[in-house]
C-alpha cells in the first residue's frame, strides 16, 4: 500500500483528484508549467504561466485507517513572479514559472525556490494559527488608544485562530542570467544551489543575493558559432561537488566543482553514438535532451529526449544502460511535428521513490510508466472521462499503422495540443501528479 | 520521411517502363523537393523567431543547425551552387556561403540576448549565403519592415515607417536623413564584419528603390537631425519588436513625450511643436 513504490505494472493506478477548471476554455495564465512534490511528499507545488504558485497539502487525518485516501487540498496560493519589462532590450520578461524546487525542511516553515526566465526567488511558507490578543496600547482593530485612557498594564496573550498560511519572499536572486533560466537545483549541502540558462550555469548561496559564481559558460566568443545550448542541469543528490548538465546535441556532462572554479571542462561526457540507420535531418533535434534527473540513490541518471527515455550508469559514459521508447510511432511523423513545432516540446521525466519505475508524458494526455525491474511499460491517460473516484486507469494503446484493433487509437487521431510535459512522483508512496494543459491530476495506487 | 538514403516505395506500377533509372530519378527529385521544402520551412521559422516576444534560443539553434545541415548536403550535391548563383558574388566559394557564419546574429551589446536573425534579413541578404530563393528574400524585406515598423519604436524604425507611408501615398514625406542613417548603418555593419561591402549596397539599394528616392521635408528633417540612428541598428529594428503588437500607432506619439527613451528627441524643443505634424503623418500611415 504505502510502500516505497512497487513495480509499475503490479500497481494499478486509480484516479484520485483533479484540480483546475473543468471547461475546455483554457486561460493562458492557468497553464501549468511546473509540478513538484516536497521531500516528504506532504506538499505538492504547481507553478503556472501567470506566475502563480499553488501549494496543495496532503491531509493526514485518515492515515491510520486501512483504506486511506489521502487527498491533496489547497494549502497556499501566491503570486510568485510578475511580468517585467526589460527597457534596455525592449523585451518583456515572462512571469511564467519555469521551475520550483523545495528545500529540505529545517524548521516549522517550508522553503521553496521558484524561477521564471530571469529571476529566482526564495519563498518562505509558514503557518500561523495563533494571534496575540489584549494589547495594552492598541484596540483590537489596531488603532492606538488614547494615552490618557490607559490606566492599567496588561500583557497580550496568544489565542488560537483559524489557520493562516503565509508566503513571503525571503530572497530575490536577480540579474545573473542573460539567457532564459531552464533549471534550478538545490545542492545536498543545503546551502547552495545552481541555476542554468541556455549558455551559463551559476552557483548561488541561499543567503547571498548580490553575488553568484559562474561555473559553466559555453557561450562562444563569436555568437555566430553557437550550435549547442544547455537544456537542463542538476546537482547530484549526495555528492555536493558533482552536477550534470545536458545539451541540445544529446550529450550530458558531469562536472566536479573541486577540479576547478570554472567547470567548462567536464569530468565525464555521456553520449550515445548515433544510429546511422535512423539518421535524418531531424536526428539532432530529436536527440536534444529536454530533462535530466538523478536517481534517488545517486547511481544513475535519466535523460529524456523527444522519442525516448535513457537510463545512464554514472560509471559508463559511452552508452546508456537502458533505453525506453516513449512514442516511437511518432518517428514517421517527424516532418509534421517539425512543421507544427511539436518537435520542440520539452517533456520532463521522474523516478519513483525506490528508482524502480520511471514516468514521462506524451501527447493526447497520455503518460508512460516504464518499469525498469520488470522491463514492462504501460500507457495511461489523464482524461475527464476516467474521473470517477477510485476508477482504475485502463492501459491505452496506440496503433502505428495498418489495422486498428478495438480500443486502440491511431496515430493520426492523437491530439497534439494535449501534451503532458510535467509529471511528479511522491518520494515515498505511489502517488503521482500529472499536469495536462491546465489541470492537475492526482493518481494513486489502487488499495484493495 | 527525410531519412537520407532510404528509397521510398514507388507505388505507381504502370510507369515502370525504364524501371530502375526512372524510379531512381523520381526518388531523387522527390527527395530534393522535400529537402527544399524543409529548407524553406526552416527559414520561415527562423524569420518568425525574432518576431516573437521571447525568441527561444534552443529552438533557434536547433533550426539553424538543421538549415546548416541541409545546406551542407546541398552544397555537397552541387544543388546549392545552382540556387545561390543568381544572387551570389561568383567569386565566393561554396564553403564561404554556408549558414554557419551568419545565421546566428551577433549580440547587440556585450551580453545582450542574441536574437536569432532571420537568414533572410538584411544580414542574410548581405551575405548572400542563405537565401533559398529570391521570393522569400523580397517578401521578408517589404513585409517585415512595414508590419514591424508601424507599431515599433522611434528612431530608425520610425524613419522607415515614414518610408512605408511614402510608398503608399507618394507624398513628399520621405526622410532624407534615412539615407544618411543607412550609410551609417552600412559603415557600422562593415566595421563589425569582414565581408564584402558591395553586397550590402545591393540590398540597401534594393530597399531604397522600393521606397522611391527620398526628398527633403524640412520639418521632419529638423526633427530627426538630432537622432542618433546608430543606436537603432538593424538588430534593434528587426528583433526588438517584442512590444510591437501591444503598441498602437498613437502610443508611439505618447512615447515621444518625456517618459520615453531617446533623450535626443525629447531635448529638442522643436519636436514638441512638430508633434501635430507627426500626428497627421501617423494618421495617413495608419489610414484612420
Amino acid at each position: 500500500m504505502a510502500g516505497a513504490g512497487g513495480g509499475g505494472n503490479d500497481v494499478q493506478w486509480c484516479f484520485s483528484q483533479v484540480k483546475g477548471a473543468i471547461d475546455d476554455d483554457v486561460a493562458e495564465a492557468d497553464i501549468i508549467s511546473t509540478v513538484e512534490f516536497n521531500h516528504s511528499g506532504e506538499l505538492l507545488a504547481t507553478g503556472d504561466k501567470g506566475g502563480r504558485v499553488v501549494i496543495f497539502q496532503q491531509e493526514t487525518e485518515n492515515k491510520s485507517q486501512s483504506q486511506f485516501r489521502s487527498e491533496y487540498n489547497v494549502y497556499s496560493t501566491f503570486q510568485s513572479h510578475e511580468p517585467e519589462f526589460d527597457y534596455l532590450k525592449s523585451l518583456e520578461i515572462e512571469e511564467k514559472i519555469n521551475k520550483i524546487r523545495w528545500l529540505p525542511q529545517k524548521n516549522a516553515a517550508q522553503f521553496l525556490l521558484s524561477t521564471n526566465d530571469k529571476t529566482i526567488k526564495l519563498w518562505k511558507i509558514s503557518e500561523r494559527d495563533k494571534r496575540p490578543e489584549g494589547y495594552n496600547l492598541k484596540e483590537e482593530d489596531g488603532r492606538y488608544r488614547d494615552a490618557a485612557t490607559i490606566t492599567t498594564l496588561r500583557v497580550p496573550v496568544f489565542r488560537p485562530m483559524d489557520l493562516m498560511v503565509e508566503a513571503s519572499p525571503r530572497r530575490v536572486f536577480a540579474n545573473a542570467h542573460t539567457y532564459h533560466i531552464n533549471s534550478i537545483s538545490v545542492n545536498s549541502d543545503n546551502e547552495t544551489y545552481l541555476s542554468a540558462d541556455d549558455l551559463r550555469i551559476n552557483l548561488w548561496h541561499l543567503e547571498i543575493t548580490d553575488r553568484s559564481f559562474n561555473i559553466v559558460d559555453i557561450k562562444p566568443a563569436n555568437m555566430e558559432e553557437l550550435t549547442e545550448v544547455i537544456t537542463a542541469a542538476e546537482f547530484h543528490p549526495h555528492q555536493c561537488n558533482t552536477f550534470v548538465y545536458s545539451s541540445s546535441k544529446g550529450t550530458i556532462r558531469l562536472c566536479d566543482m573541486r577540479a576547478s572554479a570554472l567547470c567548462d571542462k567536464h569530468s565525464k561526457l555521456f553520449e550515445e553514438p548515433e544510429d546511422p540507420s535512423n539518421r535524418s535531418f531531424f536526428s539532432e533535434i530529436i536527440s536534444s535532451i529536454s530533462d535530466v534527473k538523478f536517481s534517488h540513490n545517486g547511481r544513475y541518471m535519466m535523460t529524456r529526449d523527444y522519442l525516448s527515455v535513457k537510463i545512464w550508469d554514472l560509471n559508463m559514459e559511452n552508452r546508456p544502460v537502458e533505453t525506453y521508447q516513449v512514442h516511437e510511432y511518432l518517428r514517421s511523423k517527424l516532418c509534421s511535428l517539425y512543421e507544427n513545432d511539436c518537435i520542440f516540446d520539452k517533456f520532463e521525466c521522474c523516478w519513483n521513490g525506490n528508482d524502480s519505475v520511471v514516468m514521462t508524458g506524451s501527447y493526447n494526455n497520455f503518460f508512460r510508466m516504464l518499469d525498469r525491474s520488470q522491463r514492462r511499460d504501460v500507457t495511461l491517460e489523464a482524461s475527464r472521462e476516467s474521473c470517477k473516484p477510485r476508477q482504475v486507469l485502463k492501459p491505452r494503446r496506440v496503433c502505428a499503422g495498418g489495422k486498428r484493433k478495438k480500443d486502440e487509437i491511431s496515430v493520426d487521431s492523437l491530439d497534439f495540443n494535449k501534451k503532458i510535459l510535467h509529471t511528479a512522483w511522491h518520494p515515498q508512496e505511489n502517488i503521482i501528479a500529472v499536469a495536462t494543459t491546465n489541470n492537475l491530476y492526482i493518481f494513486q495506487e489502487k488499495v484493495n | 520521411m527525410f531519412s537520407k538514403g532510404t528509397k521510398r516505395k514507388f507505388s505507381d506500377g504502370d510507369e515502370e517502363i525504364s524501371a530502375e533509372s526512372l524510379v531512381g530519378a523520381r526518388v531523387a527529385s522527390s527527395y530534393s523537393l522535400q529537402r527544399q521544402s524543409l529548407l524553406d520551412m526552416s527559414l520561415i521559422k527562423l524569420q518568425l523567431c525574432h518576431m516573437l516576444v521571447e525568441p527561444n534560443l534552443c529552438r533557434s539553434v536547433l533550426i539553424a543547425n538543421t538549415v546548416r545541415q541541409i545546406q551542407e548536403e546541398m552544397t555537397h550535391d552541387g544543388s546549392w551552387h545552382m540556387v545561390t548563383e543568381a544572387f551570389c558574388n561568383p567569386g565566393q566559394s561554396p564553403s564561404e556561403r554556408l549558414v554557419a557564419t551568419e545565421v546566428l546574429c551577433r549580440s547587440r551589446e556585450q551580453d545582450a540576448e542574441p536574437k536569432l536573425f532571420s537568414v533572410i534579413s538584411y544580414e542574410g541578404c548581405r551575405e548572400e549565403e542563405v537565401v533559398a530563393d529570391e521570393t522569400l528574400c523580397s517578401v521578408s524585406v517589404s513585409d517585415t519592415v512595414s508590419d514591424v515598423c508601424l507599431a515599433g519604436r522611434m528612431g530608425q524604425c520610425w524613419e522607415k515607417s515614414e518610408l512605408s507611408g511614402v510608398e503608399r501615398d507618394e507624398e513628399a514625406l520621405e526622410d532624407s536623413s534615412l539615407g544618411s542613417g543607412e550609410d551609417e548603418e552600412i559603415d557600422t555593419e562593415d566595421e563589425a564584419s569582414t565581408k564584402s561591402p558591395k553586397t550590402t549596397g545591393q540590398v540597401f539599394g534594393t530597399f531604397e528603390i522600393k521606397n522611391g528616392s527620398p526628398g527633403p521635408d524640412s520639418a521632419l528633417e529638423e526633427l530627426f537631425s538630432d537622432v542618433d540612428t546608430s543606436y537603432y541598428d538593424l538588430d534593434t529594428m528587426l528583433t526588438g519588436m517584442q512590444s510591437a503588437p501591444k503598441m498602437g500607432p498613437y502610443d508611439l506619439l505618447d512615447s515621444l513625450a518625456p517618459s520615453h527613451s531617446s533623450p535626443t528627441i525629447v531635448s529638442t524643443p522643436k519636436c514638441r511643436s512638430d508633434l501635430n505634424e507627426l500626428d497627421h503623418i501617423m494618421e495617413i500611415i495608419v489610414g484612420s
